[in-house]
Parts: structure tokens; C-alpha cells; sequence
């Protein structure tokens, strides 16, 4: 938002979209003010999240996928993001909003490359998922120990290397044999992954990018519910 | 026999000196180091690559790493019945009997080769945008706890490029002189059988 403009005097629309484009350019500090003045406004911490960052992040989301933006670009608006959601985050614990489930992501042993992680953990908070970061280089029994203290939905792997993915197949063994396997998605993801191995290792999915992640998050926790309800 | 290597941008320059060191009757054929940064893109550029070469050449061998591509590389070459040399990076390849050992002392390792420290500021500063957005850095290099410089040749301006990589990165040198490593030794499997 350039300083002669005064937010204050938007419809709330035409706010919304000013905060997307200040989001595409990774403005963090306008991306704030407009956090604030949404919630001035009296919108729900939740229709904040949604509406305003959500929505922007979805843009940012796509013109990666069609290559107009590229890692840079994205980063500065999952920075601009964050800040937005370090305002947003308490309020929602404490308005008590809606998660559609609980995720534990984190990197593979051997691996420190977290920067697809943490866009998935943000975009899957913003989604309404509940997330437990392990951050990085994690091996099979911190993956197993925090599925059973959290009681998770799905389990996010992430590696960058060609020599570290094979080992979240380690991990997929461990909770087989751990007797966890069915109470959990399991979706992998990183620049070496794809559809091929994820399918080899007996993944439930590979994802793209954060926003396939989200969106294949989504789906395949209404089959699981649906699976439970019939069953 | 006359042989096609295709080889990785990033590896071409190397593989000439070796093949003038070892007298191979062989041209190199590069693609872009560049798509490094979108590794879908490997499988099809090589592609293109052998096809050009099977017009002139009895013999085509590629020399690429896994590079990322999650396996989808080897599969098209199965496929096109081509043989690529062994490895799945060229740090491996440099390092060679030394890269599990430098990988399990310190994950964070962020590795500079010749090729890396000569285009740094391309290859690493502007592609990863922190000639426009510096504070990006933390973002990509904060679990980075120290860089290898893999180096081929004992070149004294190459070893000062590589400390003023690793001071921008804010991460603390270690030099290890490895040469062409197993990127030799694998080659000439497969080049004299």
C-alpha cells in the first residue's frame, strides 16, 4: 500500500484486494495494517485469515504453478504472510476456530532443507489444520512418537536431497510396524519427489507444492471421514 | 568409437579437461547448469540432447546425476537404452568416498565446486534473489552450518572466490581439494570399458 493511501477509507472489498496484491509483493508491514484494520472492522480472526491472507497466498500459489512467480517472490510473500498470521495466531486459538484435522510435518534424516516445508506448515494453518512442526532432520522414531502424542491425521515428509528421500520409506516402514499406518495419511513432498516414488514407498500422495498439499489434505480427510462413517 | 558425453553445464568444462587428459575420442554436448532450479526439466533437455547425438555418434553416455529428477532421468534412459555415469550429484561424484562421511558429520553442509564458486553470484545470489531481497538468507542458509569447497584444481583465485562465497552466506570454509574424484574414475568405466 503506498503511504497515500489511507485503508481506513476502503470498502472492505476493495481492502481485501489491496491486501492480496500487498501480499503478492511481499509487503509484510501493509499486510499488518490490514490484519488490524479487518479486525477493527470486526471481522473473525478466522475470516481474516481466510479471506485476507488465505486468499492472497492462493494467488501467489498459482502463478508459481504457472511459472510468473518464482521461489524469491514466494518467499517474500510467505514472509508477509507470517506476519499476518503472528497477529492472527492467538486470536484463533482463542476464538476457538474450526481445525479440520491435526498434521506433523517435518524434514527426513539428513536433510535441513525446510524452506517447501514451512510454506506447507502455513498454508496448512491457514487452511485450518492444526500443525506440529518437527522442523528438520527427523528420523522415523520422532516421526512415530509425535503421531501418537498428537493423535495425527496426516504425516507431511519433506527432503530435498536425492539422497535423503529414500528414507521416508524408513519411516513409512516404522509405522507399519508400529501398527500406525491406516490411522494416518501419509503425504510426501520435495523437489527429487514425485507421483512415481511416492507410489513406491506407499505414500498416500505427493504434493506439488503447499497448495496441492492443502487441497489433497482436504480431500483425502473426507474420504478418511467418510470411510470411518460407512464403516 | 567415436562418443557423445552429455553433460551437465555445470560439469562441462571438467569433463573437457578430463577428456583431454585421457586422449577420448569424444565431444561434449552441455545443457544448461540453469535447470538445476527446475529439475523436471533434466529429463526432457537430455532427451534432446541424444537425439541429436545419435546422428554422429556411435556411442552416447551422460554424465548427470539423479539431479533431483526423483529417478525420471534414469527412467528415460533405460528406456533410450543410454548409459549415465554413476552417482546422484556431482558433490557425490567430487567427494566420493568422503560425501557420507561429510554428510553424516554435519548435515548442513552447503557444497561450492569449481563451477559454483565461478558463478556464484549467478548461480546462487541472483537466482535465489537476494541481490533484490538480502533478507531471504536466513530463510535459505539458516540450517547451513558450514561450506565444503569440493575443488578440482588447486586454482588461488578460485580458493579466495570460495571464501568470500562462504562469508556471504555468513558460514564458516572448509576446503577440500578432491579433483575430478569419481567423476573420473566412473568415467572411464564407462568410456574403457
Amino acid at each position: 500500500m503506498s503511504e497515500e493511501l489511507d485503508i481506513t477509507q476502503l470498502e472492505t472489498p476493495e481492502l481485501l484486494e489491496t491486501m492480496h496484491d500487498c501480499l503478492y509483493d511481499g509487503m509484510a508491514e501493509d499486510v499488518v495494517a490490514g490484519v488490524n484494520e479487518l479486525l477493527r472492522r470486526g471481522l473473525s480472526p478466522y475470516e481474516t485469515l481466510t479471506q485476507g491472507l488465505v486468499a492472497g497466498m492462493d494467488i501467489v500459489g498459482i502463478d508459481f504453478r504457472d511459472g510468473i512467480l518464482f521461489v524469491p517472490e514466494v518467499l517474500m510473500a510467505a514472509k508477509a504472510m507470517k506476519a499476518g498470521m503472528a497477529i492472527l495466531r492467538p486470536l484463533l486459538a482463542e476464538t476457538g476456530a474450526p481445525s479440520i484435522g491435526t498434521m506433523v510435518i517435518g524434514t527426513v534424516k539428513g536433510d535441513i532443507h525446510d524452506i517447501g516445508k514451512n510454506l506447507v506448515t502455513m498454508m496448512m494453518e491457514g487452511a485450518g489444520f492444526k500443525v506440529i512442526d518437527l522442523g528438520i532432520n527427523n528420523d522415523a522414531d520422532r516421526f512415530i512418537q509425535a503421531v501418537r502424542e498428537h493423535q495425527t491425521d496426516i504425516l507431511g515428509m519433506s527432503a530435498l536431497l536425492t539422497t535423503t528421500m529414500p528414507y521416508m520409506k524408513v519411516v513409512i516402514q516404522a509405522l507399519k510396524d508400529a501398527g500406525l499406518r491406516d490411522k494416518v495419511i501419509v503425504l510426501v513432498g520435495g523437489a527429487p519427489v514425485n507421483s512415481r516414488f511416492a507410489e513406491a514407498i506407499q505414500a498416500d500422495a505427493y504434493c506439488r507444492d503447499a497448495s496441492v498439499a492443502v487441497e489433497t489434505a482436504k480431500k483425502l480427510m473426507l474420504e478418511k471421514r467418510i470411510q470411518v462413517t460407512v464403516g | 568409437m567415436k562418443t557423445a558425453l552429455i553433460a551437465c553445464g555445470a560439469l562441462a568444462r571438467e569433463v573437457l579437461a578430463l577428456r583431454e587428459k585421457h586422449q577420448w575420442n569424444a565431444e561434449v554436448l552441455a545443457t544448461p547448469a540453469l535447470l538445476h532450479n527446475s529439475p523436471f526439466r533434466i529429463p526432457a533437455a537430455v532427451l534432446e540432447r541424444i537425439r541429436e547425438a545419435r546422428q554422429r555418434f556411435e556411442q552416447v553416455v551422460v554424465v548427470y546425476g539423479d539431479c533431483g529428477t526423483g529417478g525420471q532421468l534414469d527412467a528415460l534412459l533405460e528406456a533410450e537404452g543410454v548409459k549415465r555415469i554413476r552417482g546422484p550429484h556431482c558433490y557425490e561424484m567430487y567427494a566420493d568416498s568422503i560425501f557420507d562421511e561429510l554428510m553424516e558429520k554435519e548435515p548442513g553442509t552447503f557444497f561450492l565446486t569449481d563451477f559454483l564458486v565461478r558463478h556464484f553470484d549467478q548461480l546462487v545470489i541472483k537466482e535465489l534473489g537476494l541481490d533484490r531481497f538480502p533478507e531471504l538468507r536466513e530463510d535459505y542458509f539458516a540450517n547451513y552450518t558450514r561450506a565444503v569447497y569440493l575443488s578440482q584444481r588447486a586454482d588461488p583465485e578460485l580458493l579466495v572466490r570460495a571464501q568470500q562465497a562462504a562469508e556471504r552466506l555468513n558460514l564458516p570454509l572448509e576446503v577440500q581439494p578432491v579433483g575430478y574424484g569419481a567423476l573420473e574414475s566412473r568415467l572411464l568405466e564407462l568410456i574403457n570399458p
